[in-house]
């Protein structure tokens, strides 16, 4: 017979689960576990400066696992600032698990002190979310929380404990079986054979890879399809990775700012096989002008997904490693000279413009300067706006995981704790968070976190003292009539950076940045790099919200 | 009831679905959460526990739309919800108790 407290108990199955690293923020309702983590020496605490950046910690490092990771934060205040890392689980799919401390069950209702409905607020936001009113459930609701966090589609999953169930004792005869994902949906083989038939008789084909390549584990095996058929492949915003940038068959990322000859090739393609992504509106523009010529299959592990945005002629249930290697076999080898002859003629006459490339203090080629100074090894993380753009659309990705970004909910300052996340789950990388000033902003404070825990990640600054895609929209949809896209003042990035106990370099003062920047790269341990950009420079081409995505602009 | 007799004439067609979910707080937050954040009206719901009390049925009236397919699949996507079955107009349940909002 054990006997512990439910708080003890949370830390026991949380480390049968194999968590080694949790990051959060203690505060009065959640307290009781603070002192049990405070007792245990398996499992690292960090100790986040906000809990939206304690939440992308963990966000980070389940990008880069690929299991679900654990944050913490108290309740009221606590939860809330939690919410938006939560949301951002949600839209991208990233398996996670909140624990929430809640006030007093007695006292629940009352109004008490930093108490809030955390359990009604997360229900829109999680997978799932439970609220313990019995340190016995406990025993139930933490494998399963971890279950429902990795099975089939993965999200974030929210467990609010209330201090006195923290408090309660528990006895019990043996812990619960360690959580494990759902079995994978049963292959439909009469879809795969249709779907098949039609990869083989199709004339244009292409391959539209999504995030639920990565989650599923399955970027070689897509390879593997798209080179057996014969399949120029696209990726959305999150898949970018699944396929090296540079091999034949990948006609790099679609949509909103894709390059022109990605999106007019799909306009051409006769056949779209859509594996782990959801037809996003930032990826297909206009669904009823998307890919107008082509048939659909769609496969996904949700089956909410299919027929969603557009109805697909195969629908596929599945996990995307089973349904690719049901596929292998009844693919036929193809060269396809012709189609792939077209697409090569498009990719030649409407190339992805990067202007001032050589020139490190140049928006693209402060990407392609990154890029030079590391190998594929290193991960990547971005902040949300043009510098995310910009990054998404120059820098050779070639290995999944190796590109963190908010791409659903697109969180401005996302970057920074996320990257900190990248670095406790692999200390062996380099890891770069690239930012503007804007997003950085919104999660500055982490880079006290960052000081503290001395992790080797380098944040490449983009300044451009304004909220770049803001300025940008305002300029080319709002009669270039900027409002509140400009800061009026600019912030000393570098002195802050100093004053967070960091390491800071300035490229704009360099003799010569590019060896500026490799330096502060190979350098161990944390490190601002500072460059200032030209605001005037846009993403570019771009597709105007809400139209189809051959109607470019630039 | 006149109401009821306009949305005929208007060729509204009723859908009545049945769902069996597990019985614990929150469930009906979960299930009302997610049709009202689509902005889809739901007309009736009626929810009693089930003879086996760790479960609940829950029968909503809700109305045909293009949308209810969709709607159907994220229902069945909820953790709580252990089957949902779809019925046609002529279902009793909300008739028989008809009597009770006169």
């Amino acid at each position: 017979m054990m006997q512990m407290t439910g708080a003890e108990l949370i830390l026991r199955l949380l480390e049968r689960q194999g968590i080694e690293t949790v990051c959060g923020i203690p505060g009065g309702a959640i307290l009781p576990f603070y002192d049990a983590l405070g007792q245990c020496d398996t499992i690292h605490h960090v100790l986040a400066r906000h809990e939206q950046g304690g939440g992308f910690m963990a966000q980070g490092m389940a990008r880069v696992s690929g299991k679900p990771e654990v944050c913490l934060a108290s309740s009221g205040p606590g939860a809330t600032n939690l919410v938006t890392a939560i949301a951002d689980a949600k839209l991208d799919s990233i398996p996670m698990v909140a624990i929430t401390g809640q006030v007093p069950l007695g006292m629940i209702g009352t109004d008490a002190f930093q108490e809030v409905d955390t359990y009604g607020m997360t229900i829109p936001l999680t997978k799932h979310n439970f609220l313990v009113r019995d340190a016995n459930d406990l025993l139930e609701v933490i494998p399963e929380a971890f279950r429902i966090a990795m099975s089939g589609r993965p999200g974030p999953v929210l467990v609010d404990v209330p201090k006195d169930v923290q408090c309660q004792m528990v006895s019990f005869e043996d812990y619960p079986p360690v959580a494990v994902p759902n079995a994978l949906p049963e292959v439909d083989l009469l879809a795969i054979e249709k779907a098949a038939e039609m990869i083989n008789a199709s004339e244009r084909p292409v391959l539209y890879l999504g995030g639920g390549v990565i989650h599923s584990g399955a970027s070689h095996l897509a390879v593997t399809l798209a080179e057996q058929g014969g399949l120029p492949t696209t990726m959305t915003l999150m898949a970018l990775g699944t396929m090296p940038i540079d091999h034949p068959l990948s006609i790099g990322m679609l949509g909103m700012h894709g390059a022109r000859y990605t999106n007019y090739v799909l306009e051409e393609a006769d056949l779209l096989i859509c594996v782990g992504a959801r037809f996003d509106d930032r990826a297909i523009g206009k669904a009823a002008e998307f890919c107008p010529r082509a048939k659909i299959i769609h496969v996904d592990i949700d089956p909410a997904e299919l027929h969603k945005i557009k109805t697909a002629h195969v629908g596929i249930t599945g996990d995307v490693t089973q349904v690719i290697e049901a596929l292998l076999p009844l693919v036929q080898v193809k060269l396809r000279e012709p189609w792939l002859a077209q697409v090569a003629d498009l990719k030649q006459r409407f190339p992805l413009a990067k202007p001032d490339l050589d020139n490190p203090r140049s928006h693209y080629g402060l990407v392609q300067a990154v890029a030079d100074a590391l190998d594929d090894e290193a991960v990547i993380a971005t902040d949300v706006g043009q510098h995310q753009m910009w990054v998404a659309q120059a820098y050779p990705f070639r290995r999944p995981r190796q590109w963190l970004t908010s791409g659903g909910l697109g969180t401005m300052g996302f970057g920074l704790p996320t990257a900190i996340g990248a670095a406790l789950a692999a200390p062996e990388r380099t890891v770069v968070c690239f930012t503007g000033d804007g997003s950085l902003k919104m999660n500055i404070q982490e880079m006290a976190t960052l000081a503290e825990e001395a992790l080797n990640v380098k944040i490449v600054l983009m300044n451009n003292n304004s909220l770049g895609l803001v300025y940008q929209q305002q300029s080319m949809f709002y009669g270039k009539r900027p409002v509140a896209s400009k800061y009026k003042r600019a912030v000393n990035f570098l002195k802050i950076a100093e004053g967070f106990g960091l390491d800071a370099v300035d490229l704009d003062t360099a003799e010569n940045p590019a060896a500026t920047l490799a330096e502060a790269l190979q350098r161990p341990g944390p490190c601002l790099i500072h460059c200032s950009i030209d605001r005037e420079e846009f993403v570019y081409p771009m597709v105007p919200p809400g139209a189809a995505n051959t109607e470019m602009i630039g | 009831m006149s109401m009821v007799i306009e949305r005929e004439t208007a060729a509204v067609t009723k859908v009545v679905l049945e769902l069996e979910v597990a019985n614990h707080a929150g469930v009906m937050s979960h299930i009302c959460g997610l049709f009202a954040r689509r902005a889809f009206n739901v007309e009736g719901i009626l929810c009693m526990p089930l003879a086996d009390a760790s479960r609940s049925r829950i029968w909503l009236l809700v109305f045909e739309d293009e949308r209810l397919e969709q709607m159907i699949k994220q229902v069945e996507k909820l953790e709580d919800v252990i089957s949902v079955v779809r019925h046609g107009a002529e279902h009793a349940v909300f008739e028989r108790l008809e009597t009770f909002f006169r």
